[in-house]
């Protein structure tokens, strides 16, 4: 049977993150896994949101959980860490505050919605690997990436508060994803430390020294490739790695990627299908050269 | 037939009837627990109203001196002969109660007590509904003790010998101090030594004595002495039987060595076709190597070797030539050994069973397994003792001397995410490391902790010594222990951040050894014995003692007695304390010589009996037989417990339990119910 999940994009995804959404229905369209859009979803509201106005920014949320309830898969899958976080987040306060609960319900009533609490969030990067599994991954791997040395970051809104399908502080799961693809992942001391978020716009001193130590390690580490799940975190060290350049005085450059354009390399698609392109660190030629040379495409 | 006949007096026989019923009821305010939610005045007035109730009172403290005269002297003058009284659990106050109730001239049980403490004003917020729910229990059971009879006690003997379980510091002090008072002592112990966790220590705070030169001795005593009899390597298994009269089951597990023929010359370890060591040894947390046939430390007691199955090729291959068995002039080696049971009686049991320490790779944030260099305590434990792996010396994984230490307080205690209790112990032994590991290396130690928790006898100037040694004193739970880097001089180091609460910002301390300070937990296996034993836990999993404060080291269940951690965290001193205690108690238990038995046995009425039989193999305590002359069920009331399964069971209702008759309960529940 087709698996079948309740797609929720996330307006990053549709912004910045476009590589995130182009890659990631790539590589599960080729798994056979049917990604059904959530019609007339809203933004989850993020972390800013949230800390404005508690109470509007869980209703702003909620409505999506509530036009999920009325699909037949309860299964609410989100490629953004972001949206993965305030949406569980929301659902959790609604269970765990009985009052917070009734008056975002009341909200969705004034709006002719209601939400039962059948929703499931889950992250993509679990579907593929514990629902799909690293077996039906191997599978289709038809160029594996003995050259990729990969930084396995995770980074601070997949895992913390609301993880269960890995551990919170020292997660293995793109690690042993990777592993499936042929790449070595490296020991990465901070993969679930923040990169700093949308602070990057707000106090670029702080979030670049964050991002200034997550990029520095990697290399510290050995590696060549840090790859990412969140929209954010790959924007963060994507696109900033001159600007860190100049502030720190020392070259952190190192290529950055999802981790769904990783395994869609190995499922040996085209980069430019998974908006590799779109990647300030793309180098088409350093990735030829470096990683896929000697694989076999 | 003696064996199988009622005691006088507790049989249908003695009937009711005939006189007329004066009950006696009275509640008590326990000082505001009970008077500041129920109204007692209120109580008191509906029971005056009751059937039968002639005398009906209202008084602070029911359970104190006046309080009982109360009831003596209304039984007295008032001719009563049934009381009621309203209090606390029957747990804390029954047996008070009865006592005045006999002293007053009447039989015990013509008693009844309602719990309008537990069961009402510490559980409920509206007044009015508990003050009612109150005068509802209060009138079933005016109805119920209208029916109660003459009741009398059995007195038991009690087999005058004592099982201790765990062979610990607890375990042996329990032991030795019964043995040293002439009472015959089991001692069992799961593992193939005696000794417990405090032989793998090195030295004690806050004294810093030696852990071996004070335990060893101990150890020798128990195995020298005349009335221990000392089974290692052993398990209980079953458990029948109560107070006085326990019927243990001990499993002994084949050490495939002859226990009385071997010597512990040792040279059949040295024969062993493995050369060097080459499994993990437990006794050493790992850090050392053992061979299939070992002794766990060289003043293991008793100094026996034990052959490891899971590792020796004999077992795992058949294909061993057994260097060991030719070597032995003794004969000891025997391969063909199998397990076997020891089946004891005793009259009273000391659990010591002591504690697990906390799983460290629970909390990854803390790194161990994932960096060489971070230790728990017990494995720097062992390396500091000059007779561990290293031969106390303080050695990186990676061969290298540290120059600087951090220890990490609270790994597995006052935790939300893990243990939410204190371990009690660790503020003291991390000082006591602290001071240990730079006598070694003259390392820097940084102390990453909370609070210093140093209440006890020269504990808090054994922590001013330590300060001024130069010990570093970081207050704050340590965020990781991790290895990228900032700066140059955190190259090739660990490093432990930490929010510093007292300077208020947030520090990266770079070291080169990080040990982790584990709290205690219950022990593995911990909650077996506990079903066996019958013994209560709290929430956490250490056995619950009968009263925190007056009965620290009793259980629920009579003449089983704890002592040590496996009640709770606590360090050496306190565990010897307790066993002294527990040691005490049984003593007092079996030098009495009987044990007197509540009478709420059940009995059978042999003119009902069909003798079915259904009833005899669902005792657990064996107490139902068969009389072929009468081809009728007959229960030992001496084995009786008092459970009612057999009650329950029987087919024909031809089994009654004293103080559980029908009319009792039937009558209570009436009346509980009769408002509604």
């Amino acid at each position: 049977m087709k698996r079948r999940y309740t797609y929720f994009p996330g307006c990053s995804i549709l912004g910045t993150g476009r590589a995130c959404e182009e890659s990631t229905r790539a590589v599960f369209a080729e798994l056979g896994v049917e990604l059904d859009d959530l019609d007339d979803w809203n933004c989850c509201g993020a972390t800013a949101y949230m800390s404005v106005d508690e109470h509007k920014a869980l209703a702003l949320a909620a409505r999506n959980l509530a036009l999920a309830d009325t699909r037949e898969c309860a299964e609410l899958t989100t490629p953004c860490s972001g949206c993965y976080l305030v949406l569980n987040k929301t659902q959790r306060y609604m269970e765990e505050y009985p009052r917070v609960g009734d008056k975002v319900k009341c909200a969705l009533k004034d709006a002719g919605l209601n939400y039962t609490g059948r929703v499931r969030v889950r992250h993509m990067l679990d579907i593929l690997v514990h629902d799909i599994g690293l077996d039906e991954v191997r599978k289709h791997v038809k160029r594996p990436l003995k050259n990729a040395k990969i930084a396995p970051y995770y980074g601070c809104q997949t895992v913390r508060p609301y993880l269960d399908f890995d551990h919170q502080h020292y997660p293995m799961t793109i690690d042993r994803l990777a592993e499936a693809l042929g790449a070595t992942p490296t020991h990465f001391p901070l993969k679930t430390r923040c990169c700093g978020g949308s602070q990057m716009g707000t106090l670029p001193n702080v979030a670049q020294r964050l991002c200034y130590a997550i990029l520095r390690e990697a290399r510290r580490q050995g590696a060549n490739l840090i790859l990412s799940v969140c929209p954010l975190c790959h924007f963060n060290l994507d696109s900033y790695q001159p600007d860190i350049k100049s502030r720190f005085g020392e070259d952190v450059s190192i290529t950055t990627m999802y981790y769904t354009q990783l395994v869609g390399l190995a499922f040996g698609m085209d980069p430019e299908t998974l908006g590799l392109h779109r990647n300030m660190t793309w180098d088409g030629s350093w990735l030829e050269r470096e990683i896929l040379a000697g694989a076999p495409a | 037939m003696t064996g199988f006949q009622k005691t006088a007096g507790n049989g249908r026989q003695g009937a009711r009837g005939g006189e007329e019923i004066r009950i006696g009821f009275y509640v008590c305010h326990c000082g505001m627990n009970i008077a500041s939610l129920v109204d007692v005045a209120a109580v008191a007035k509906e029971a005056a109203k009751l059937p039968n109730v002639v005398v009906s009172r209202e008084y602070k403290y029911m359970c104190s001196d006046p309080g009982q005269e109360f009831i003596m002297q209304d039984i007295r003058e008032n001719r009563l002969n049934r009381i009621v009284v309203a209090a606390c659990s029957p747990n804390l106050h029954e047996a008070t109660f009865r006592g005045a109730v006999a002293r007053g001239g009447i039989n015990p049980y013509l008693f009844q007590m309602v719990n309008i403490r537990e069961h009402g004003s510490w559980v409920h917020t509206d007044a009015a509904a508990a003050t009612q729910k109150a005068i509802d229990q209060v009138r079933a059971a005016v109805a119920r003790v209208a029916k109660h009879r003459v009741l009398e006690r059995r007195r038991m003997e009690v087999n005058p010998s004592v099982l201790v379980v765990g062979g610990g510091i607890a375990g042996i002090t329990a032991a030795l101090n019964l043995a040293d008072a002439g009472k015959k002592v089991y001692l069992v112990e799961r593992e193939p030594t005696i000794g417990g966790h405090m032989a793998k220590y090195d030295k004690t705070f806050p004294t810093l004595d030696c852990a071996a030169c004070i335990l060893t001795p101990k150890m020798s005593a128990v195995r020298e002495h005349p009335n221990i009899t000392l089974w290692t390597y052993s398990e209980v298994v079953k458990v029948d039987g109560h107070v006085g009269k326990f019927h243990v089951t001990v499993k002994r597990k084949p050490r495939y060595i002859d226990e009385e023929t071997c010597v512990g010359c040792l040279e059949c370890i040295s024969a062993c076709v493995f050369k060097a060591p080459k499994f993990e040894d437990e006794f050493n947390e790992g850090l050392g190597k053992r061979k299939p046939i070992y002794i766990p430390f060289p003043q293991a007691v008793p100094p026996l070797v034990t052959i490891d199955p899971e590792t020796c090729l004999k077992f795992k291959t058949g294909k061993c030539k057994s260097p060991c068995e030719t070597v032995c002039d003794r004969k000891a080696v025997d391969f063909t050994q199998t397990e076997r049971f020891e089946e004891i009686d005793v009259g009273a049991v000391i659990v010591a069973t002591g504690f697990k320490a906390f799983d460290v790779t629970r909390l990854p944030i803390y790194g161990y397994g994932l960096y060489d260099n971070v230790y728990t305590a017990l494995e720097v434990e062992r390396m500091v003792t000059s007779s561990g792996p290293t031969g106390g010396e303080i050695t990186l994984r990676d061969g290298r001397v540290p120059k600087s230490i951090g220890i990490i307080h609270c790994v597995g205690s006052r935790d939300k995410k893990t243990n939410r209790w204190c371990s009690r112990v660790c503020c003291m032994y991390s000082l006591k490391l602290a001071h240990l590991l730079r006598e070694h290396t003259g390392a820097d130690v940084y102390q990453f902790y909370i609070d210093m928790r140093c209440p006890g006898k020269g504990y808090d100037e054994f922590y001013e010594r330590m300060l001024d040694e130069g010990v570093q004193m970081i207050r704050g739970r340590a965020a990781e222990v991790t290895d990228w880097t900032m700066s140059p001089e955190e190259e090739g180091k660990l490093v432990v951040r930490v929010e510093d609460t007292l300077a208020a910002y947030v520090r990266r301390i770079p070291v080169d050894m990080v040990v982790l300070s584990t709290g205690m937990e219950p022990a593995a296996g911990a909650e077996e014995i506990r079903r066996m034993f019958n013994i209560s836990c709290s929430t956490e999993g250490f056995f619950l003692e009968k009263h925190p404060k007056l009965a620290p080291v009793e259980t629920a269940t009579a003449g089983v007695f704890i002592a040590g951690c496996c009640q709770g965290p606590k360090d050496i001193p306190d565990t010897v304390g307790q066993a002294g205690a527990a040691a005490a108690q049984a003593l007092a238990l079996i030098d009495k010589g009987y044990v007197e038995m509540e009478p709420n046995t059940s009995y059978i009425d042999a003119d009902d009996c069909s003798g079915c039989k259904s009833c005899i193999p669902l005792c657990p305590y064996k107490a139902i037989a068969f009389d072929e002359a009468s081809k009728k069920a007959v229960i030992n009331e001496a084995l009786c417990t008092g459970c009612g399964t057999c009650v329950a069971s029987c087919p024909s209702g031809s089994i009654s339990q004293n103080l559980f008759e029908d009319d009792q309960i039937f009558s209570e529940i009436e009346e509980v119910l009769s408002h509604v």
